[in-house]
């Protein structure tokens, strides 16, 4: 009999770690022949801890299963949910990049071959650097991380530079609220990411990488960090990828709790040691980027998607996908929600068929107010745009962003001009100070919202100049697109900003 | 309190990342780790083997929220605060913790035993509100578990 628990950080943090002890307490004292085996997530996360036991017939699903309750679970006391991957939730989903998260140990590179894993790198080898660009390209894979710019553009500029050393740097910072695609991805099949690097690292002729990875993910850097290692003893990694006589190594790096730093310049500012300031393009990273020589900055999904674009090949990966928007998109679904998680997809499901369908509506039972998409600078949906179908094109036209795919659900007591009001203030914290729409900009916002809260309605306009004004005069998007959330808060709920409040307590 | 780190401890942790393209915050995060703060007298001395001037060190010490100048207590409590905790009530819940705990954000009780940190989403936003102790993570979390939690903290 094999069980299998999770590791992953949403997991533990529902006890998933005693669940996982206390089983294996309960085998020993029964005398069962039984294995515990820690896996990534399946992303049902309403369900963790989820528990799977295959004794023959299959990974049937328990959950949510408390250590107290891993007595009755082995008396066979406790009801299925049956076969984990017939469960609803996971059964409507398209996993490509997600494929092994959850199935596997993620720190067992066997596992990994035997399901999938290193075959699109031993394509790759195969190939020459541009054949290699090509199938990106062919792919149609944009980047993850928010502005969806074309990879196998971003990899042509840096293959065609010419230097003595180039970088893949992985944007793992992850900051926005709402995401944690990435942070899964690293706990939960981390050979994945390392494989798309070692790819790109073929592709663009660059030999070293770095991942840079928030603070806030201890988990994840230590999962990573043992799994480069094991990638480099079984040769994945080093002077001589997998006998090609092709070299490729990599490091994990964590940042110190700065929002900007995955923006892609100030992150290349920070892992080079110094403040992490936004830097003006040009230069583009992939002329001039780490250390000014060429880089390519991509997104932990952007990397880990490319090892099965090479296993399936470029052409199947993109028949799925609408319009320009092509293959999949892991999209967390996330805050008031009753079924929270990790639902990758191909594009175009309608944003109320992912809250009110997949997600089941609000965590609280109360009506579904608004949905933040894309992080703290994404707009805020009312109910009147669900229709939108997920893609890049569709939620530009619609005056949003879908941004690194997170959405956070809000019920009907969320206070729109308090979550108008954080926007700025989170601004305002995590300015790097370079522009000053930005950095002062940000502070006046939120005076603004201040002053319309204590009933002030003429400052309803001056909100609306200073969004303008931040809009156009920002650097990055931190000053440019902090404007979306409030002025989205402020369109579609007016009333709430009408200025005839009692000034909150 | 631990006794003043020396130069020779700090040597030692500078010798570890020397040779890595981009030491510094390796650097500054090994002497965090180690000494629980960033002693100042390590600043010089770091300034120098990377050869930058004190005030480029400092700078970039004060850019990150991470980094602190004085010890913090004996456990760390992040709470999480962005939108998607936001949205199941953390903003309640971070008032009576701060409350129970007779703490502002960024302080440490007075027998040194908790600081509380403000965070800004820890990747746990569909077991919202999240937190994070002493690098351990917590989800759903209610007034009655964060008591139980910090009530078994020495
Ligand atoms: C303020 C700010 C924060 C960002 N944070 C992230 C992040 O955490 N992760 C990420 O991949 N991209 C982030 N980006 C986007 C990056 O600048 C960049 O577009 C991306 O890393 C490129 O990789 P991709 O093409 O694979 O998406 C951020 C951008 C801005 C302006
Ligand atoms: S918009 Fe803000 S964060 Fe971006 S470069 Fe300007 S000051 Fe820095
Ligand atoms: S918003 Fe709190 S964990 Fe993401």
């Amino acid at each position: 009999m094999k069980i299998y628990v999770s590791r992953d950080s949403a997991a533990k943090a529902f006890g998933a770690d005693e669940v996982a002890e206390a089983l294996q307490e309960e085998i020993v004292a029964r005398g069962l022949r039984a294995e515990v085996i820690r896996t990534g997530s399946r992303g049902m996360v309403w369900l963790e801890p989820l528990v799977e036991i295959d004794a023959g017939r299959g990974r049937m699903a328990y959950g949510p299963v408390s250590a107290e309750e891993v007595p009755a679970l082995l008396d066979g006391n406790i009801d299925s949910l049956g076969l984990t991957e017939e469960i609803p939730f996971f059964a409507r989903q398209t996993r490509l990049t997600f494929a092994r998260c959850g199935l596997t140990d993620p720190l067992s590179l066997a596992d990994y071959e035997a399901h999938g894993g290193l075959a699109g790198l031993r394509r790759a080898l195969e190939l020459s650097a541009e054949a290699i660009v090509d199938e990106v390209k062919t792919s149609g894979l944009r980047g993850r991380g928010g502005a969806g710019f074309p990879t196998g553009i971003k990899w042509d500029t840096v293959r065609m530079a010419h230097a003595d050393q180039k970088y893949i740097v992985c944007n793992a910072d992850e900051g926005d609220s709402g995401t944690f695609a990435d942070r899964m991805i690293m706990e939960g099949d981390p050979f994945t990411l390392i494989e798309g690097m070692v790819i790109a690292g073929l592709g663009t002729g660059a030999t070293r990488g770095y991942v840079y990875t928030r603070s806030e993910y201890p988990d994840a850097i230590e999962v990573m960090e043992e799994a480069v290692q094991i990638a480099r003893a079984a040769g994945v990694l080093g002077p001589d990828v997998l006998g090609s006589g092709r070299a490729f190594d990599m490091e994990i790096r964590m940042g110190a709790g700065a929002y900007v730093c995955g923006e892609e310049t100030s992150l290349l500012n920070s892992l080079e040691g110094k403040r992490g300031v936004v830097r003006a393009k040009p230069p583009l990273p992939a002329l001039e980027g780490f250390l000014g020589r060429p880089t390519v900055v991509n997104n932990v999904i952007s990397l880990a998607t490319v090892p099965v674009i090479f296993e399936k090949g470029a052409a199947f990966y993109a028949e799925f996908g609408l319009g320009r928007s092509k293959g999949t998109i892991p999209i967390q679904i996330a805050g008031n929600v009753a079924h929270g998680g990790l639902f990758e997809t191909a594009f175009g499901m309608p944003l109320g068929t992912l809250v009110n369908d997949i997600g089941g509506g609000t965590a609280s039972g109360r009506p579904v107010k608004a949905v933040q998409i894309g992080g703290p600078l994404g707009a805020y949906f009312g109910q009147e745009k669900f229709d939108t179908p997920f893609g890049y094109e569709d939620f530009d036209v619609q005056g949003g962003l879908i941004g690194h795919a997170g959405l956070v659900v809000f019920d009907d007591s969320a206070d729109m001009m308090k979550m108008a009001r954080f926007a700025m203030e989170f601004c305002a914290v995590e300015s790097c100070g370079k522009c000053t729409p930005c950095r002062i900009g940000a502070v006046r916002g939120v005076e603004t919202l201040d002053r319309i809260a204590a009933g002030d309605g003429a400052a309803v306009e001056l909100l609306t100049d200073l969004c303008e004004t931040m809009k156009d005069g920002s650097l990055c998007a931190l000053g440019g697109f902090t404007p979306y959330p409030v002025l989205s808060a402020l369109e579609t709920f007016p009333e709430e900003f009408a200025g005839t409040r009692e000034a909150a307590e | 309190m631990d006794p003043q780190p020396t130069a020779e401890e700090i040597r030692e942790i500078l010798g570890k990342h020397l040779h890595l393209e981009g030491p510094l915050l390796p650097i500054l995060h090994d002497l965090q780790d180690t000494f629980g703060y960033l002693p100042q007298e390590a600043v010089p001395q770091i300034a120098g083997a990377l050869n930058l001037s004190v005030a480029e060190v400092t700078g970039v010490i004060s850019f990150y929220h991470d980094f602190r100048k004085a010890p913090a207590g004996r456990h760390v409590l992040k709470l999480c605060r962005a939108e998607a905790c936001q949205s199941m009530g953390s903003d309640a819940l971070a008032d009576r913790v701060l409350s129970l705990l007779g703490v502002d954000w960024h302080g440490t009780t007075t027998d040194g035993r908790i600081t509380v940190e403000p965070v800004y989403c820890l990747g746990l936003c569909a077991c919202a509100p999240a937190a994070m102790l002493d690098g351990r993570v917590h989800g759903a979390l209610t007034e009655a578990k964060a008591t139980k939690i910090l009530e078994a903290l020495a």
